[in-house]
């Protein structure tokens, strides 16, 4: 998580703060040529970039009549309508599916965070022998691709009776190495007189971890949370090949298992991968930082 | 990444001095079992749904395992092996892994580029920017295939009225042209996924020593120097780490190839997971499956290793 600390020094950035600074004076008017020009095709990227979900929003807002007539029909009405949105809702398909995903997507957070934490702090904190070991094993296990075990673990789901369950979905995704690293490299730098003071007053290892390591690491467990949580959210090639059942399906494999029934009605469509994506913006607008720094962080280790 | 534990090393290096024999056999005499009870919830997880299937799936390629008899089948040596090496789909599954690879990587290496640098020099209103380059990455995979299906509409969508407008005759659809089907999952890739490489990207950024900038002012240097001197080699490490990311992500694509296209037209945007799941949940070859699976599985090790070396490489050239 050392993007915390390379976050905080963001307002300071070295190239806007520096440049203009700097070269006052000296390159000033082309500086500031550069600096116009390139602000107005940074705008014209950003704006190409929101077309697609704009005018999927726009489509989702409008009749299913004249979604249906193209572009240039939605486009060109200006009669916003929540009518897709109501008929997603009573349909009543989506709320089995929110809950699928909110129940999976929490629950394997909660797991991950505890078993990942629990994990980490044995590898940071206690001396014990086949340490090394253990820390490889689970090194190599940040090389294997999950995607790939997908038929093996379709079977061995099934021999043990968990298909078309929650727990289907959610065990395969608890094991996520990537969380025991980030934890592992938070714990290793809190600072040791903390869990010896406690230590000296008697407190056992579970108290250490429970009452001084955890409550020291709030913004690494909040990283591995959200980042779960959208992970499991988003997951796809899991929940499905493991869940057959409709009321047991998880928003993204709902949309994708009746869109074709849908047909023409392609505002309902549009509503329906809003709906699937809002809960996840919504998480985004809250903890924008936390989802950033977790993001670059996972991907610079993993 | 070790700005944390550089922060708290004076602390550390305090309570090291008076850390004597008799401070510490409290600390580490009792620790093998909790430790090992602290590792066995993960360690229970880990085995049943990582390496045990990992060994399951080993094991299964060299037999005809199927799902419609349970048990491991007859052994069948390398001919699973040898069925998937001959097999034409799994090699066009494989060029056109190779091919999404080659439509996506330079977009994404390059905007993200241009949209950091960009973006860093903005002072007020960034927030904007992050939200419009980010936010489609969070998004679910069924939600920007349904968007970009719908884009991609034959005739009256979004893409088909862009063209008309810019005066070029909208064809059958991207999506239903054989030709032209995996450069619409392409696009729709370059657009979900950019927001990755961009945070990556700025991150790199923020870790340009800010003095550097300040002596090219000094000297002279304009801006465009200032980019192509300073920003492009300190960015280096970055935009290798990001093509290697790029290149294992894109041989693991399932998700928006499953619900843009099926595979479709025909086989021609068919990749190494459609082709798995194929052959082991349509076919019921698990066997098969599992066969290219491995030869997937090595593919992607031989990858992770060569970033390995090439992050090794970068090290000790900054050292």
């Amino acid at each position: 998580m050392a993007m915390t600390t390379t976050t905080r020094t963001r307002t300071k950035s070295p190239v806007s703060a520096a440049a203009p600074a700097a070269s006052a004076g000296r390159i000033g008017a082309s500086g500031r040529t550069f600096g116009i020009v390139s602000a107005i095709v940074l705008v014209v990227f950003a704006i190409i970039w929101l077309i697609p979900s704009v005018f999927a929003l726009k489509t989702s807002l409008s009749e299913n009549g004249t979604a249906a007539l193209g572009a240039t029909s939605i486009l060109s009405t200006w009669n916003p309508t929540m009518h897709s949105y109501a008929a997603l809702f009573q349909a009543g398909d989506i709320w089995n599916w929110y809950l699928a995903s909110g129940v999976t997507s929490v629950v394997t957070a909660v797991l991950t965070v505890m078993f990942a934490s629990m994990a980490a702090f044995a590898l940071s904190r206690l001396q014990f022998r086949g340490k090394n070991i253990v820390f490889l094993l689970i090194i190599l296990g940040i090389m294997i691709p999950t995607q790939i075990l997908i038929v093996p673990i379709f079977q061995e789901l099934g021999a043990v009776n968990l298909l078309n369950t929650y727990w289907s979905v959610i065990f395969p995704q608890v094991p996520a190495v990537i969380a025991v690293f980030i934890f592992k490299q938070f714990f290793d730098g809190i600072p040791r007189e903390l869990e010896e003071a406690a230590r000296i007053d008697g407190a056992g290892v579970w108290k250490v971890y429970w009452s001084v390591i955890l409550p020291l690491s709030r913004p690494v467990i909040a990283a591995v949370t959200i980042l779960t949580f959208v992970g499991v959210w988003n997951n796809l090639l899991l929940p499905l090949f493991v869940l057959a059942n409709p009321n047991l399906m998880t928003i993204p494999v709902g949309l994708a298992t009746v869109q074709g029934s849908f047909g023409q009605r392609y505002a309902d469509i549009q509503a329906g991968a809003i709906l699937a994506a809002l809960p996840l913006i919504i998480l985004y607008l809250i903890f924008q930082r936390q989802i950033v720094e977790g993001v670059t962080g996972s991907g610079l280790k993993g | 990444m070790t700005t944390a534990p550089a922060a708290t090393r004076p602390a550390r290096a305090v309570a090291a001095t008076p850390s004597t024999p008799q401070r510490r056999s409290p600390l580490s005499r009792g620790d093998a079992r909790p430790a090992w009870l602290f590792l066995l919830p993960f360690a229970l997880f880990y085995l049943a749904f990582l390496i045990g299937p990992t060994i399951w799936m080993l094991i299964t390629s060299f037999f005809n395992t199927s799902t419609v008899r349970s048990g491991l089948g007859t052994f069948a040596g390398f001919a699973n092996y040898g069925e998937m090496l001959s097999r034409a789909d799994f090699w066009s599954s494989m060029w056109h892994t190779l091919q999404f690879t080659i439509y996506t990587t330079p977009p994404l290496v390059i905007l993200a580029f241009v949209f950091a640098i960009l973006t860093n020099r903005i002072r007020r209103g960034q927030w904007f920017f992050r939200l419009a380059f980010f936010l489609p990455y969070i998004l679910p995979s069924a939600t920007i295939s349904l968007i970009w299906v719908f884009i991609f509409t034959p005739g009256s969508g979004l893409w088909a009225a862009a063209q008309s407008a810019v005066g070029i005759t909208p064809g059958a659809g991207v999506l239903a042209s054989p030709k032209t089907a995996m450069i619409g999952i392409a696009i729709a890739t370059v657009w979900w996924t950019l927001g990755f490489n961009f945070v990556l990207y700025l991150a790199g950024l923020q870790e340009i020593p800010r003095e550097l900038y300040e002596a090219a002012a000094v000297d002279g240097a304009s801006n465009w120097a200032q980019i192509r001197y300073i920003t492009l080699p300190m960015l280096g490490r970055t935009t290798t780490l990001v093509i290697l990311l790029q290149i294992v992500a894109s041989l693991k694509i399932f998700d928006q190839v499953y619900l843009m296209t099926s595979g479709g037209p025909g086989i021609s945007t068919q990749v190494a997971l459609t082709l798995i799941a194929g052959t082991g949940f349509t076919d019921n070859r698990i066997g098969a499956a599992s066969a290219a699976s491995v030869l997937l599985f090595i593919v992607i090790i031989v990858i992770a290793i060569i970033r390995q070396l090439v992050d090794r490489a970068a090290a000790r050239k900054e050292a």
